[in-house]
């Protein structure tokens, strides 16, 4: 069956902001979505609170909101589009549970929408784990036994049914607090205790547990002819017990026989038959028990997943694509399998090499979590590698993660684990965190057999002979020795995945000189193509990889061409923006003629999708790597008489910034910025130079190796001091300390035998920054474009909302700017020219500020794209990536404005704010107040008329919903008590009652204003303490500063009292005041749902204010 | 990394460099129809498939033998292929179900390997250049150049003789449903397997069993086995099909399918490179729909020729060639693809149960 043509419009539900589990593969598919829809010609309605990604560009849909996700909302949005159809499937698990929330509040049946992919009752029977068991055993499939228990007995009475070993898990309990494995009855009685305890309403699931059984999951479509294909067998290293996103895994399935695979297959299909997902992609996970090869189903996701994105970049088949396609009526056998373009989407991919995919955590940045995986979802993004052999694969997705490491072994990564013992290494092997395989590497070259390791880490023995394998190559590399490597010999080192960093490593000889030798004996990395069918069709897509082969497949180059270096994998500071900004210059450099390449590792993203590039290099963005892509593209360009015209490494955060100066050593342009200039805002003094020469000032400071230097720095300038290591991002390690003590031990932490040794340590050529903390100061952020004729164009100046000392990516942001007046404005402007200029940026420049009685000081400027790129797009309309990519290859400001590429902001009639999403939710340990470092993993924008309607809103989207009244709570810090007192006068005005701590209380009071209880210290015997008050529900907003430093602190325990009872909490005095501005705002008015093309249409918006 | 070098020489001079493994060849070199398999897994159904007689055959997966071999995913007693080309041989399988390692069936059974070959460039070689001889192994380049070139493939060579069954033997409970004769062109295993699961007692007889043999039998059904090579060579079977044709239901597979064509007045022509993998999107006529197959072959039927009152019931939707062709008045039906999978999808074991009806519409 063709298109549908009764549907015109469609209604598609985004994923929201990046939280931990949820990240850019919805953008990727959210993307791919709205893409096919507008080409078969529907109009295309999105709702997505995410400002951060592609799919919200407003050429993306034909009406795009961005405004939160709540069924009020949508409700709104439905009301203004009226939609014929809703697609639920594409965002996630956030875009399910809506639409379950859209239909229980009668609003499809009110206007009408029809849900396409998927029908709530499988949606329901997907989502309801009993529900889903039922109908799993219904359809003869074994699922892990299980039952509910509300108290010790009956939880002993299904212990007994179900049999040892069992897995506990409370209900309705923040980031899997209370679950525990229980081995046999004594050890259960604790388990179940303690999670009936731990459940808010005294409520377990008691499973059996197959930890240590194989993990796989299948990748699975159908369309609404009940045709079915599977389109990745996905397998787990990381056995049952590790969380599959946690887990390292690999494409295809490599140690299922064909009969275990097939029934497997057969399985997934009557799974996705009988929950009943009409259309498009699910993801079915299953244990298979190495003894006896019994298999069980885990679990169904009736929607496209991460793993699905993984799927599709592991195969070539674009899941979300078709899935949309198969949504409005078409049938697999009647879509075209674009890599081919002459076979039908309606087959398996079969592949011919291997996919390794590794998951990056960050509990470095989250002080009170412990390392150990399990099975709830810890890592905040992930890298996958394509290589011949899983070797080679797993050795690039490695070097990938950039955690430092070139590989599993040879780098001076491996030092510490090499000081341990067998026995410590085979112990720690048992634990499953992040550095696993490294311990189970180290073992097995201390000798510990595949045998003992299978037992210790439930590790397929294929895999750790693997391991082994690579190990045994080292010991034989290292007898060779340097000299004595035979071509032969070489092109056995590469096809294993080893590095040129890791030989020199390993042979302590220079890098230059392991490639310079290599190169001569003929060994050169050759290019594949992934095409989805093993090369038994032509590919029309230049989808590559690298490896050591003897055929390369790259075509030649006929037209100038612009290589984009990706951001590499999702992490705490550097996350879907930058991937935002690589795909828009993608686009915009495409549409100015020139071939464009990107090279990155992120299978979430969209610039990883084989249609947003000409060519794609599915490679890790290593100096190695990325220099190998460039020269084998010039040399592409010799044979085709096109050119590589340079390389864009601005766009894609850090990770392909520090690279700059290599490429340009390796006779690679870098478009835009010149190395030089990016070197010069990174090195301190040299920047310190530069400011003082333009006159714009800077926060006193210095710089110190020791304790006793940055002592002396800080008498200098006073306290309070901030202090960093120097050589990181992310305001990682960052601390604001008040006195020398203080400033001691932060330093101590930062020597190689503190808590932040591991990162590298303090010297002479890694020193500490100490710098005067500026308090009470207003941060500001600019980003800037600046032609090669000298034009600096302002994109956008954000005042954020919590003052400096509150990580830039942390805190809350608004467009324009709501306090500074036009001479701080004028000030800021003309010190980000003078820069722009001093630094000869071409391209963007992102520079932050601190603003403190109208008197500016600069703090950092960066001379590349910032996290705050697209929301700044998104708030004016006007692409600053784009234009950035075209100002880099030339073009100037305005010529773009003259062809019309570049317009006029909008302006004139609403404010933009952005919100931070942390991710507490995930890690209750976790103290929630915000600092210098920074945290979060996402972001939300809300757009309105006013700024306080704009802030409800963003708040609204980051999950902070803000009450209409009641009562507020207040626990203020000394420091915060002036502005706490504004902030405590108009929620009173507002019609709330407060409640406070008794010092706040009294300042309050003092103060004339009232406060209807004063709250008991927490553990105070006497009175309601403030934990009970908030779990008794009758707070509705909690306003608490941090004083004093750790998690036994009071504060602490308000914070997360206030996360585990869902009541709104704020952790600054700033943020508390335009809380109270927005929710008198929304007293005033209703806030509207508008898309942002109305936003920006003609440049202009007048709300009639 | 010591191993012993060895490469591979196609009959139009291309070289590949890899290492021997499995058996070591008496003569040092391997010589066969090269052709190459896109399955993901079931190397060892692949290996043990009498329809690889006369080839050697190449993984294009680049791991294989992850899981060993075991004793009950063989599809017949002994490998018939000349010799295996991949990229990578585990050394250590894991499965619970191995009894052995994929090397060791190797050895034990006397198939040379050869391993560490860019297997990717091979394919796309034989995808433009089509299957074409090749030999491999250590001798020196010339004389596997020469030993490729003399290798005279598939054409025109009734290899289903050198695999069929010397004596007929009987297959499934003696009580079944239904008695059929199958004819042994190569038959395998799950084949069988099918067959009996559908209500079938089953009697293999040799390729040659003239077709009065088969009758005296009384059977209900004929079945027409899967084999490997050129069906246009298999005339005595071609002739006997033809005599059974209408007599009684008939069903082939693969071989037996491009037989019983043959038998109908059909034409065989030679694929370029073939289908050989367990991806292949094939349509049901009748349904509309679309059934993952498990392929082999490379030989098909072409469609003008067929006769008056035959239908193609199944085709191939990757180029459109025929996967399956009924004859309602005579009472047979026959696909070029494998429903009994092994290895690969289960999506077309519904023809073993129409066999069954056809057999009961028929008695
Ligand atoms: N019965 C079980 N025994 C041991 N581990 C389990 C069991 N069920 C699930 N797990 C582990 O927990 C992880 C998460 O469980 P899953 O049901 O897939 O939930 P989610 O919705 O978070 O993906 C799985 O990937 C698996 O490793
Ligand atoms: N001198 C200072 N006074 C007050 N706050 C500061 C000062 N320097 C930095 N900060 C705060 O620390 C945060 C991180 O510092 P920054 O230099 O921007 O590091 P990063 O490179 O990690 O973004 C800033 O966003 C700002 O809030
Ligand atoms: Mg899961
Ligand atoms: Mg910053």
């Amino acid at each position: 069956m063709p298109r549908r043509d009764d549907i015109h419009t469609i209604l598609l539900i985004g994923s929201g902001p990046i939280v931990i589990g949820q990240a850019c593969e919805f953008d990727y598919s959210g993307t791919q979505a709205c893409r096919v829809l507008r080409e078969e010609g529907y109009r295309v309605v999105l709702v997505n609170s995410n400002p951060a990604t592609i799919m919200t560009d407003p050429e993306f849909a034909d009406a795009t909101y961005v405004e939160p996700l709540d069924v009020e909302t949508l409700r709104r949005v439905i009301e203004n589009e009226r939609p014929d159809a809703l697609l639920p499937t594409l965002g996630g698990q956030t875009a399910l549970n809506l639409t379950i929330e859209l239909h229980e509040a009668g609003v499809l049946d009110e206007f009408g929408v029809e849900l396409i992919g998927a029908r709530i009752d499988a949606i329901q029977t997907a989502e309801d784990r009993r529900r889903f068991k039922a109908a799993m055993q219904e359809i003869g499939l074994s699922v892990p036994a299980s039952g509910t228990a509300y108290t010790l007995e009956e939880a002993m009475e299904i212990a007994e049914q179900v049999g040892f070993p069992l897995i506990v898990r409370p209900s309705f309990i923040l980031g899997g607090g209370g679950t525990g494995i229980a081995h046999d009855p004594d050890e259960f009685e604790g388990v179940a205790s303690r999670g009936l305890a731990a459940s808010p309403v005294s409520e377990i699931l008691i499973e059996r547990s197959v930890e240590g059984w194989k993990e796989y999951e299948l990748e699975v479509m159908r369309d609404h002819a009940d045709n079915v294909v599977v389109v990745c067998a996905i397998e787990n290293v990381d056995a049952m017990g590790v969380h599959t996103g946690d887990s390292i895994t690999v494409a295809p399935a490599q140690t299922l026989t064909d009969v275990e695979y097939q029934t497997m297959r057969d399985a997934a299909f009557a799974c996705i038959r009988r929950i009943g997902v009409d259309t498009g992609g699910s993801n079915i996970q299953f244990a298979v028990n190495p003894i006896d090869g019994e298999m069980i189903v885990i679990e169904m996701n009736p929607r496209v997943s991460r793993s699905s994105a993984l799927a599709s970049k592991a195969t070539g088949f674009p899941i979300a694509k078709i899935a949309a396609k198969l949504a409005v009526g078409y049938t697999l056998d009647e879509v075209r399998n674009d890599i081919t373009r002459e076979t039908p989407a309606s087959f398996e991919p079969t592949i011919d090499y291997v996919v390794t995919k590794i998951p990056r955590w960050a509990f470095e940045k989250l002080p009170g979590t412990t390392p150990v995986l399990g099975t709830m979802m810890q890592s905040v993004g992930e890298v996958m590698a394509i290589g011949r052999t899983f070797l080679e694969s797993l050795q690039k997705a490695l070097r990938s993660l950039e955690t430092g490491r070139m590989g599993l072994n040879c780098d001076p990564g491996e030092a510490p684990l090499d000081a341990l013992d067998l026995e410590e290494l085979v112990r720690a092997s048992a634990v499953p965190t992040p550095d696993r395989l490294f311990e189970v590497e180290a073992a097995l070259r201390k000798f510990a057999s595949v045998e003992r390791m299978h037992d210790v880490t439930g590790i397929d023995p294929w895999f750790l002979d693997q391991l082994l394998q690579l190990v045994e190559a080292r010991e034989e590399l290292s007898r060779i020795g340097f000299a004595g490597m035979s071509a032969r010999d070489w092109r056995d080192a590469k096809q294993l995945g080893f590095a040129d960093s890791q030989l020199a490593y390993l042979w302590g000889v220079a890098e230059a000189e392991v490639r310079a030798a290599r190169t001569a004996a003929g060994v050169r990395v050759t290019y594949k193509t992934v095409d989805t069918c093993a090369a038994e069709f032509a590919a029309r897509t230049p989808y590559h990889y690298g490896t050591y082969e003897d055929e390369d497949e790259v075509a030649p180059l006929t037209r100038p061409a612009v290589v984009i270096l990706g951001s590499g994998p999702n992490r705490i500071g550097q996350g879907v923006e930058f991937d935002y900004c690589c795909v828009h210059a993608a686009f915009a450099l495409s549409e100015a003629g020139y071939e464009t390449v990107m090279v990155n590792c992120n299978p979430e993203t969209v610039s990883t999708d084989y249609d947003t590039s000409d060519r794609l290099f599915f490679e890790p963005l290593t100096s190695e790597d990325v220099i190998a892509v460039c020269d084998a593209l010039t040399a592409a360009g010799q044979v085709g008489g096109g050119r590589v015209e340079g390389v864009v490494v601005s766009l894609g955060g850090q990770t392909p910034l520090k690279l700059a100066s290599l490429l340009a050593d390796a006779g690679h342009g870098v478009l835009g910025t010149s190395p030089a200039s990016i070197d010069l805002a990174e090195d301190r003094d040299r920047f310190n130079q530069l400011c003082e020469r333009l006159g714009i000032p800077q926060p006193p400071g210095g710089i110190a190796a020791t304790a006793e230097a940055a002592v002396e720095v800080a008498s200098r300038i006073g306290y309070p001091v901030l202090v960093r290591p120097s050589y990181v991002l992310g305001g990682r390690a960052m601390e604001i300390v008040y006195d020398d003590t203080e400033l001691r031990r932060a330093m101590g932490e930062l020597t190689v035998t503190g808590s932040l040794g591991r990162e590298g340590g303090l010297s002479a050529e890694r020193p500490a920054l100490v710098d005067r903390f500026l308090e009470d100061a207003t941060e500001v952020d600019v980003d800037a474009l600046r032609d090669s004729t000298g034009e600096v164009l302002i994109g956008g100046i954000m005042e954020h909302i919590e003052e400096a000392g509150v990580h830039s990516g942390d805190s809350a942001c608004a467009i324009p700017p709501p306090t500074l007046d036009a001479g701080v404005l004028a000030t800021i402007e003309a010190h980000t020219i003078a820069l722009a200029g001093a630094l000869e940026v071409v391209g963007l420049l992102n520079v932050q500020y601190a603003v403190r009685d109208r008197q500016v000081w600069i703090i950092e400027a960066n001379p590349r794209a910032s996290r705050t790129v697209p929301f700044v797009s998104k708030a004016t309309g006007v692409p600053l990536a784009k234009i950035a990519a075209r100002l880099m290859v030339g073009e100037s400001l305005a010529e773009l404005r003259a062809n019309g590429y570049l317009r006029e902001p909008a302006s004139g009639g609403h404010v933009a704010v952005k919100e931070a999403v942390l991710p507490f939710q995930r890690f209750p340990q976790v103290d929630t107040i915000l600092g210098p470092e920074m945290r979060s993993t996402g972001e939300v924008m809300g757009v309105d008329r006013s700024f306080g309607l704009a802030f409800v809103k963003s708040q609204a989207a980051a999950g902070n919903r803000l009450p209409e009244g009641g009562t507020v709570f207040l626990s203020l810090a000394d420091r915060d008590k002036r502005l706490g007192l504004l902030a405590a006068r108009r929620f009173v005005e507002l019609g709330f009652a407060l409640v406070a701590t008794a010092g706040t209380a009294a300042m309050l009071e003092s103060d004339g204003v009232p406060v209807s209880a004063v709250v008991a210290k927490v553990g105070e015997a006497e009175g309601v303490d403030a934990i009970d008050l908030i779990a008794s529900g009758k707070v509705d907003l909690v306003i608490n500063t941090p004083r004093g430093r750790g998690p036994r602190a009071d504060g602490a325990h308000i914070r997360r009292a206030s996360l585990q009872h869902g009541v709104a909490c704020i952790t600054t005095v700033a943020a508390g005041l335009a809380a109270a501005q927005g929710i008198e705002a929304r007293l005033e008015h209703r806030p509207e749902a508008r898309s942002l093309q109305e936003y920006h249409r003609d440049g202009q918006l007048r709300l009639g204010l | 990394m010591n191993r012993e070098a060895a490469q591979l020489v196609l009959a139009d001079g291309e070289v590949f460099e890899g290492y021997l493994a499995g058996a070591r060849a008496e003569s040092g070199v391997v010589a066969g129809e090269v052709v190459f398999n896109t399955a993901l897994s079931g190397y060892q159904e692949i290996v043990t498939d009498p329809s690889y007689a006369g080839q050697i055959i190449t993984f294009t997966y680049p791991h294989i033998g992850n899981y060993g071999v075991n004793v009950d995913d063989d599809e017949s007693a002994t490998p018939r292929l000349r010799g295996v080309v991949m990229r990578d041989l585990a050394r250590r399988p894991s499965s619970w179900r191995a009894t052995d390692g994929l090397d060791g069936f190797f050895r034990r059974n006397h198939v040379s390997a050869l391993a560490g070959i860019d297997t990717r460039r091979l394919t796309r070689h034989l995808r433009d250049a089509g299957a074409i001889p090749g030999a491999f192994g250590t001798a020196d380049a010339a004389t596997l150049l020469a030993a490729a070139r003399a290798d005279g493939g598939t054409d025109g060579r009734d290899l289903a003789n050198e695999v069929t069954t010397r004596e007929p033997y009987l297959v499934g409970p003696a009580d079944a449903p239904f008695y059929v004769v199958a004819y042994d062109f190569g038959i395998k295993t799950s084949i069988l397997r099918q067959l009996v699961a559908a209500g079938c007692h089953v009697e293999v007889v040799p390729a040659s069993t003239p077709a009065a043999d088969v009758i005296a039998r009384e059977p209900d059904g004929v079945f027409l086995s899967n084999g490997p090579g050129d069906p246009s060579a298999v005339d005595g079977a071609i002739r006997a099909v033809g005599d059974l044709l209408g007599e009684m239901p008939v069903f082939g597979i693969c071989l037996g399918h491009q037989i019983m064509c043959l038998a109908l007045g059909a034409r065989t022509f030679k694929l370029r490179f073939g289908h050989h993998g367990a991806n292949h999107p094939v349509r049901r006529i009748e349904t509309g729909r679309v059934e993952i197959t498990s392929q082999n072959h490379n030989y098909a039927v072409d469609a003008e020729s067929l006769p008056e009152g035959s239908v193609v019931s199944h085709l191939n939707l990757n180029d459109g060639d025929i996967e399956g062709v009924q004859t309602p008045g005579r009472r047979c039906f026959s696909v070029q693809y494998h429903p009994e999978a092994g290895p690969g999808p289960h999506d077309a074991r519904y023809l073993f149960g129409e066999f069954f009806d056809l057999m009961r519409e028929a008695s």
